[in-house]
C-alpha cells in the first residue's frame, strides 16, 4: 500500500504571515515607485544610454527567467524520470518556476521604453523574431507548468501527470534554447555571437534554479519547523554540486572559445583580463563566489541545512554576477565596425562604454525579485503545496 | 437601330467611342502624372525595382568636416541636449587610423539599409521594417522601445529617444521611448530629392556622397560601384548593406 504525504499550507498566525507580507511589500512598493518614476521621465532616469541599452532591470529579469527554467528540474526529475525522492517537493518546484518567470517577465515588460504600448506587443507578433517567439514560449511554459501542477494536485488527473510533465519538459527545453539563442544569435556583439550560449544557459539555469528552489524549500520548512529527510537534503546537495560543476565547465568552455578563436580573441581578453569591473565580477563573482566556494561547501561529507543554504545563496550571488557580466559587459565592449583600425567618434565608437546604474533602476529590478518571492509566499499560504513532513519518503497526496 | 443608321453611327461604333472616351478620361491623369514627376505619389507603393543606396568616397571626405551630420540634425529636428551619451545620432563621423600603416580615414556612418537587416529580423512587433525600395525604417506607432534592434544592429546605427521631444519637424515625427535611425531622408527621397547629408556634402564642394538607385545601371551610383573597388562595413556578416565605401 502506498503511503501518501499530507500537504498543508504555510502555517503560523495571520499576524506572522502579514508581517512577512509587510516586509515583502517594501521591495514591491519601492519597485513600483521606481517603475512609475522611470515611466514618467523616460529612460533618462536610468544609467542606460545609446551604448548600454539594456541595464540592471534586464540583469534581474534574465536571472529570474534563467532560474525559472531550472527551478522546474526537481519536478521533472520526479515526474518524467521517476525519481521518487523528489515527488513530495514537485509541486513546490513547479510553483517556484512559475513565480520566478512571472517576476522576470514583469520586469522585461515594464522595462519597455513604451510600456503604454504593451497591447501592441501582444497583438503584433513578428514571427521571425526570437524575442517575439520567446513571448510565445513564456506563455506556453507558464501554461504547461500550470497544467502539470493542476494534474499533480488533482486526484482525478494524477494519471496524466507524466504526460503533462513531458509537455512541460519540452517547453522548458524550448524556452532555455530560445533564451540562449537570443544572445547567441546576436552576431552584432562580439561577446555573444555563439550558439554555445544555448547549452551554457541550460547549465546556468540548472544551477540557479536548483539554488533558488533549495532556498525556498529551506525557508518554507524553517517557517513551519517542518522536518526534512537527510536523504532528500543529501540528494539536493549533490544535484546542486553537479549543476554548479557543469556551469563552471560550460563557462570555461565558452570563455576559452572566445579567447582562443582569433576573431573573438579581443573580447575574450577583455572579459577575462582587461574588463575592470566585468573581469572582477567574472572571476570573483561568477567563478569564486558562485562556483568554487559553493562547490567546496557542497563537497563536504556532512549534510546540514545551513551549509546547503549557504551554498545555494552563493550560487545565486554568483549567478547575478554572471548575468551582469553577460548583459552589461557584453554591451560595454565596443562594436568593432572596421577590424584592424582604431576608431573614434562622437558616438563613442571604439571605446569601452561606462555604465552606472541609477537607484531607480536598481529598486525597479529588486521589485521584480520581490514580486517573485511574494507570489511564492502567497501561493504557499493559500494552497497546500508542501507536505507537512519531508522526512517520510512518500508520494504526494492527491 | 434604324435611328442610329440614319444618324450615321452604329450601336457598335457608339459603344467603341464611348469606351475610348471613358478610358481616356480615366487613364489620362495617371499618364500625365507619370510625365510630370518621377517622384512617387503618396498612394503609390515603393517599388522593388529600386534599391536606394549611398556611395561614400572616403578620399573626398574631409577630416573634421561634419556638414553631413549637421544637415541631418537640422533636417530631422535632432537637437543637442548636452548629454552626448543619450542624445540620438543618426549619422556620425568615425575617424579611423590603420593600426599598422597609420593611414587615416574619416567616414560618415549611418544606418546601412541592409538587404537582410538584423533589426527587422529581431523586432518583436515588426515596427522595424524594410520598404520595397530598400529603405529601413521604424514604425513609430508600433515601436515598443524594447531596444532589441539596437542590440542586434552591427553598425550601432540606432538611437532611442530618452527624453520628451519638442519642436518636432512635421515630416519627421519623433517621440520619447521610440527607437530611431537614419531614414535616408525618406520624406525627401519620395519627393525626388536627395538626402540632406548628400546635399550638404555637395554644397560644401566635397561631393564625397553619391545617392541613387543601385538597381539602375544608368545611375551614377551604380556605374561608380561597377567601376571602382568599393567595400561595405562588416561585409563578413553578409547583410548586403546599401551603403558602399570607396577608398577604404
Amino acid at each position: 500500500m502506498t503511503e501518501f504525504s499530507v500537504y498543508c499550507q504555510l502555517g503560523g498566525t495571520d499576524r506572522r504571515f502579514w508581517g512577512l507580507m509587510a516586509w515583502l511589500a517594501i521591495p514591491l512598493v519601492l519597485g513600483a515607485a521606481a517603475f512609475l518614476y522611470i515611466e514618467h521621465y523616460g529612460h533618462i532616469a536610468t544609467g542606460m544610454d545609446n551604448q548600454i541599452v539594456w541595464g540592471l532591470p534586464h540583469v534581474f529579469a534574465v536571472f529570474l527567467i534563467v532560474a525559472a527554467i531550472g527551478a522546474l528540474n526537481v519536478a521533472m526529475a520526479a515526474s518524467v524520470f521517476g525519481k521518487a525522492d523528489y515527488e513530495p517537493v514537485a509541486p513546490l518546484s513547479a510553483l517556484v518556476s512559475m513565480a520566478l518567470l512571472v517576476g522576470g517577465l514583469a520586469l522585461l515588460m515594464l522595462d519597455l521604453a513604451r510600456v503604454d504600448r504593451m497591447m501592441v506587443a501582444m497583438t503584433h507578433l513578428n514571427t521571425s523574431s526570437i524575442f517575439a517567439l520567446r513571448a510565445v514560449l513564456y506563455n506556453g511554459f507558464l501554461a504547461s507548468v500550470a497544467v502539470y501542477l493542476w494534474f499533480l494536485l488533482e486526484r482525478r488527473m494524477n494519471r496524466y501527470v507524466k504526460a503533462a510533465a513531458i509537455v512541460a519538459l519540452f517547453w522548458q527545453l524550448l524556452l532555455a534554447t530560445g533564451t540562449g539563442l537570443m544572445f547567441g544569435a546576436m552576431v552584432a556583439r562580439a561577446a555573444y555571437d555563439s550558439v554555445l550560449l544555448v547549452p551554457v544557459f541550460i547549465a546556468f539555469s540548472a544551477a540557479y534554479g536548483t539554488a533558488v528552489f533549495i532556498l525556498v524549500l529551506l525557508a518554507a520548512c524553517r517557517w513551519d519547523s517542518r522536518p526534512i529527510a537527510e536523504e532528500l537534503l543529501r540528494r539536493l546537495k549533490n544535484v546542486l554540486a553537479i549543476c554548479v560543476g557543469a556551469s563552471l565547465y560550460c563557462a570555461a568552455l565558452f570563455y576559452f572559445s572566445k579567447y582562443y578563436v582569433a576573431r573573438s580573441h579581443d573580447v575574450g581578453q577583455f572579459l577575462l583580463f582587461d574588463g575592470g569591473v566585468y573581469t572582477a565580477l567574472l572571476w570573483l563573482g561568477q567563478v569564486a563566489i558562485g562556483g568554487i566556494a559553493p562547490l567546496a561547501l557542497l563537497m563536504r561529507s556532512q549534510v546540514s541545512r545551513r551549509t546547503v543554504a549557504a551554498a545555494a545563496g552563493l550560487v545565486v550571488l554568483g549567478g547575478l554576477a554572471q548575468v551582469y557580466v553577460t548583459v552589461i559587459g557584453g554591451q560595454a565592449y565596443p562594436q568593432i565596425l572596421f577590424p584592424g583600425m582604431i576608431e573614434t567618434s562622437s558616438f563613442f565608437d571604439g571605446e569601452v562604454h561606462p555604465y552606472k546604474p541609477s537607484l531607480a533602476e536598481a529598486l525597479f529590478g529588486l521589485g521584480g525579485v520581490g514580486l517573485a518571492v511574494a507570489v511564492i509566499a502567497v501561493a504557499l499560504r493559500a494552497l497546500a503545496l508542501l507536505p507537512e513532513r519531508l522526512d517520510q519518503m512518500t508520494r504526494p497526496q492527491a | 437601330m434604324s435611328t442610329n443608321e440614319e444618324s450615321g453611327i452604329s450601336r457598335r461604333g457608339f459603344l467603341a467611342i464611348s469606351s475610348a472616351t471613358l478610358g481616356g478620361v480615366m487613364l489620362a491623369p495617371g499618364v500625365r502624372l507619370i510625365e510630370v514627376a518621377s517622384a512617387r505619389v503618396p498612394e503609390q507603393a515603393a517599388s522593388k525595382q529600386v534599391r536606394w543606396g549611398l556611395l561614400i568616397d572616403t578620399d573626398k571626405c574631409a577630416t573634421g568636416c561634419d556638414d553631413c551630420v549637421k544637415a541631418c540634425a537640422t533636417e530631422n529636428g535632432i537637437k543637442d541636449t548636452g548629454h552626448p551619451r543619450t542624445d540620438a545620432q543618426w549619422i556620425r563621423k568615425v575617424e579611423l587610423k590603420d593600426g599598422r600603416s597609420g593611414r587615416t580615414h574619416s567616414v560618415p556612418v549611418m544606418c546601412q539599409h541592409c538587404e537582410r537587416p538584423p533589426c527587422v529580423a529581431v523586432c518583436p512587433t515588426g515596427a522595424s521594417f524594410k520598404r520595397a525600395d530598400g529603405i529601413v525604417l521604424v514604425d513609430r506607432h508600433t515601436c515598443i522601445g524594447c531596444r532589441y534592434c539596437m542590440m542586434a544592429c552591427p553598425y550601432k546605427a540606432r538611437s532611442i529617444v530618452f527624453q520628451d521631444v519638442t519642436d518636432q519637424k512635421p515630416e519627421v515625427p519623433r517621440g520619447k521611448g521610440c527607437v530611431e535611425g537614419c531614414t535616408l531622408c525618406v520624406h525627401r527621397v519620395d519627393q525626388d530629392r536627395q538626402p540632406a547629408c548628400v546635399e550638404a556634402c555637395a554644397k560644401a564642394g566635397h561631393n564625397a556622397m553619391t545617392f541613387g538607385n543601385l538597381n539602375d545601371p544608368q545611375s551614377e551610383i551604380a556605374q561608380r560601384v561597377a567601376k571602382f573597388s568599393t567595400s561595405r562595413i562588416r561585409a563578413d556578416l553578409k547583410l548586403d548593406p546599401g551603403v558602399h565605401y570607396q577608398g577604404l
